[in-house]
């Protein structure tokens, strides 16, 4: 009588898998690190290279990453949730960064990132579901004389009350609509 | 340079000498000092994150902390000054600003680590007031509940999880006062990696970390008229049960849990014992058929549930190298189920097995499919950890210490020195040479004693010689140890015959659902295991029965119910199967 299970070793297919989610320049630097002593230590160079790649941290390139590195999932998780720099959700079209600077700050930058939160309905590091806006915020932008402002992409607005973010929202959404008719 | 090897220092003006490289902490412990702690444990890394240790250092102005700072020649060390205390209270103090204050309600009442140090250092009034954390409570597992809510970020758990079982399902997410620990992704804990062997319960100063409650589902069955409930006792509890009861690490307990299960209204009282000498029947046998063959060696035990997830989720291709047997909790469940049912008269479905366990992977294991009847009951009902049966006796008001010494009721109450054995890194390892020995050479007095696979090394290895043959063996407990010794026989480097693998350090005496340690001992200190270890030994050298097959109630079982060991019945009630699951786990 034989109760084993045939094969099971399943390796040969979780690693295929990974290496269909990461493109090859990352493959191959992973794979050179592999022999390096503290190899884990790469860890963060990996995944710069895969925000660079993708724009963010997706699930399924953290699994790849912690598969193909051997540094567990946990570990790959962790270091990406504690850096700001890293994003868990792919970019927006447009991104907005609110400037909480001091002097933005004094001038109720506040309100107008709260309003922003509320007419997008994400928080910062957040994006928005059809893709369009994500939300950040920002340390001081040098325009203080603007204060309170927001930089859409590149284009810095200021000084804007919430109302006015109300309004600027509207007229990029409105932009990307008569961009697609 | 040479560096010197002995230091002077002084603690609180007493002199002392210790070698080089000993920590403020360590150096306060050869005079009987036992600084405060939460996040140092002497057998993980070093975090020096929660500063309750602090003391004062002449001629500095800082405090430093006493877990990571190293002595040097001529250091004055203050350990208890007025501002000293202040700073440690205002530590605890800001930890407790930001931990629900429901100690009355909470199920470490009373064995807290953190409520104990804020009584320590006279934490008397709260004056600090603010925000608090509020995390989600993870349910999602069959063994173990996390509860950030409680987490006070000391890190042990993902120390332990990860430097001493080699899993790493935890990791401290996000930053600052939003920083949770948890899995990957913060998914829930059945869909991670964890293999459920709960030593993050173990060392969890608070109750961030506890096991699946099955207290209430017991109390109910007992409760009820028409529920035959029958209770299995595993090895290891009759070692450690009594510290529940203030009496002192290492005191065996065997009589007066069985009494107490008694007054506890269990209609019959079995032995996971009787399961182990079983076990090693199974097993000895496998084991010989596959020396024999000279096929899937080495082979690797099974007993141990949170080992048998790690084997699944972080090395599936060396299933077909383990025993096919199951663990002793599940081979006596399924008898009880069946032999006994049949003998009693008893439908399956009005008998409740509770089985008490040092273990909280039991609790998954319990729950798996492979373990469940045709009728879809488990064969198991419910398991409870040691923790779980001593609050229980406690609950009841038994007064555990006065109690008369019981008997384990017949046929499976009986039970071989062997079987005690197994409670202990090497115990599986010991009883199954011990049968072995006496199958090979035909002869009725094999060797009985193996001091070799004794003791608390993490990886012990010998070679046997019994009728001229050489049998390798290796005996590990911690999986960190374990993927060390797959690793040393995927490579080729060793030849084993026989490899027994614990999923806790220093065995199950050591499992997750063991009592915590005693105030000024640390949870997996290496002296409790030796002490519970010693208990187990010295059963077992009291016993007439040593070896497992020389049980005359598991002769009886074979000769009117099972058949023959390895034979069609035995492997239908008493054998399993395991598949590679996921995620996988990295190694």
């Amino acid at each position: 009588m034989n109760h084993q299970t045939s094969t099971t070793d399943n390796w040969e297919a979780i690693r295929a898998a990974c290496l269909d989610v990461l493109p090859a320049h990352i493959i191959a630097f992973i794979e050179q690190n592999q022999d390096m002593e503290h190899s884990e230590g790469q860890l963060i160079a990996v995944l710069h290279m895969v925000q660079a790649h993708f724009g963010f941290l997706g699930q399924d390139t953290m699994h790849a990453v912690a598969q193909l590195a051997q540094i567990p999932l946990a570990k790959v998780t962790g270091v990406a949730t504690f850096y700001h720099y890293f994003r868990l959700q792919p970019r927006g079209k447009h991104m907005i960064n609110v400037c909480l600077g001091t002097a933005c700050y004094v001038k109720g930058a506040e309100k107008v990132a709260q309003r922003l939160m509320d007419e997008l309905g994400i928080h910062f590091g957040e994006t928005t579901r059809d893709g369009l806006f994500s939300l950040d915020s920002t340390r001081c932008l040098g325009t203080c004389g603007l204060a309170p402002v927001v930089m859409v992409d590149n284009q810095v607005f200021g000084p804007l009350t919430p109302t006015d973010v109300s309004v600027l929202l509207a007229k990029y959404v409105k932009k990307e609509k008569v961009a697609a008719e | 340079m040479m560096t010197k090897q002995t230091i002077n220092l002084t603690i609180d003006g007493t002199p002392l000498q210790v070698p080089a490289g000993t920590t403020v902490m360590k150096a306060a412990e050869r005079l009987g000092i036992h600084l405060p702690r939460l996040c140092y444990h002497p057998n993980l890394s070093l975090e020096g994150a929660c500063r309750v240790c602090v003391v004062q250092v002449k001629g500095f102005n800082h405090f430093m902390t006493a877990c990571s700072q190293e002595v040097w020649e001529g250091m004055a060390v203050q350990t208890n000054s007025p501002e000293i205390r202040q700073a440690r209270r205002d530590i605890v103090e800001l930890l407790l600003d930001n931990h629900p204050q429901d100690c009355q309600t909470c199920d470490r009442d009373g064995n807290c680590e953190l409520q104990r140090l804020a009584y320590q250092l006279g934490v008397r009034e709260r004056l600090f007031e603010g925000k608090k954390k509020e995390f989600p409570t993870d349910e999602s597992s069959k063994s173990v509940i996390r509860n950030p809510s409680k987490c006070i970020l000391c890190g042990r758990c993902v120390r332990v999880c990860a430097e001493v079982q080699g899993v790493g399902n935890l990791s401290q997410h996000g930053r600052g006062f939003n920083t949770v620990v948890g899995p990957a992704n913060l998914c829930n804990m059945d869909e991670s990696v964890c293999i459920q062997c709960g030593q993050c319960v173990a060392v969890c100063p608070t109750a961030a970390f506890l096991e699946q409650d099955h207290t209430e589902r017991v109390w109910k069955a007992l409760a009820a008229e028409k529920k035959h409930v029958v209770v299995q006792v595993a090895p290891a509890i009759r070692a450690t049960l009594g510290e529940m009861f203030g009496l002192p690490v290492g005191t065996p307990v065997t009589g007066k849990l069985v009494t107490a299960l008694r007054r506890l209204g269990f209609d019959e009282v079995f032995d996971t014992n009787f399961g182990a000498d079983l076990t090693i029947m199974e097993e000895a046998t496998e084991f010989l058929s596959r020396v024999s063959k000279g096929e899937n060696l080495p082979l690797l035990t099974s007993c141990s549930p949170g080992w048998v997830s790690f084997l699944e989720k972080f090395y599936p291709e060396m299933i077909r190298f383990t025993s096919t047997c199951k663990s002793p909790m599940q081979m006596t469940s399924a008898l009880i189920k069946s032999y006994y049912a049949e003998k009693k008269g008893l439908d399956p479905k009005d008998i409740c097995v509770v089985a008490i366990m040092p273990c909280v992977a039991k609790k998954f294991e319990a729950g798996r499919p492979e373990h469940t009847m045709a009728n879809g009951d488990p064969y198991t009902d419910a398991v409870l950890t040691t923790r779980e049966l001593g609050w229980m006796i406690k609950s009841y008001g038994i007064d555990f210490n006065v109690l008369p010494e019981g008997e384990f009721d017949r046929p499976m109450g009986i039970s071989s020195g062997a079987a005690d054995i197994f409670g202990a890194t090497g115990g599986v390892m010991e009883a199954a040479l011990r049968t072995a020995a006496v199958k090979l050479t035909g002869e009725e007095l094999g060797p009985l004693e193996f001091a070799e696979v004794r003791g608390v090394t993490g990886i012990k290895e010998a070679t046997i010689k019994i009728n001229g043959m050489e049998i390798n063996i290796a005996v590990s407990n911690g999986l960190n140890n374990a993927k060390k010794l797959l690793e040393s026989i995927k490579s080729g480097e060793k030849n084993y015959h026989l490899v027994e693998i614990m999923a806790c350090p220093g065995g199950c005496i050591m499992g997750g659902g063991q009592p915590y340690p005693p105030v000024y001992q640390d949870p997996m200190d290496p002296e409790i295991s030796r002490a519970r270890a010693k208990a187990l030994y010295g059963i077992d050298a009291q016993k007439q029965l040593r070896r497992s097959h020389e049980n005359p109630a598991i002769a009886h079982l074979y000769a009117e119910f099972l058949g023959e060991p390895n034979g069609e019945k035995a492997h239908q009630l008493l054998h399993t199967t395991y598949q590679a699951r996921s995620p996988r786990g990295i190694r």
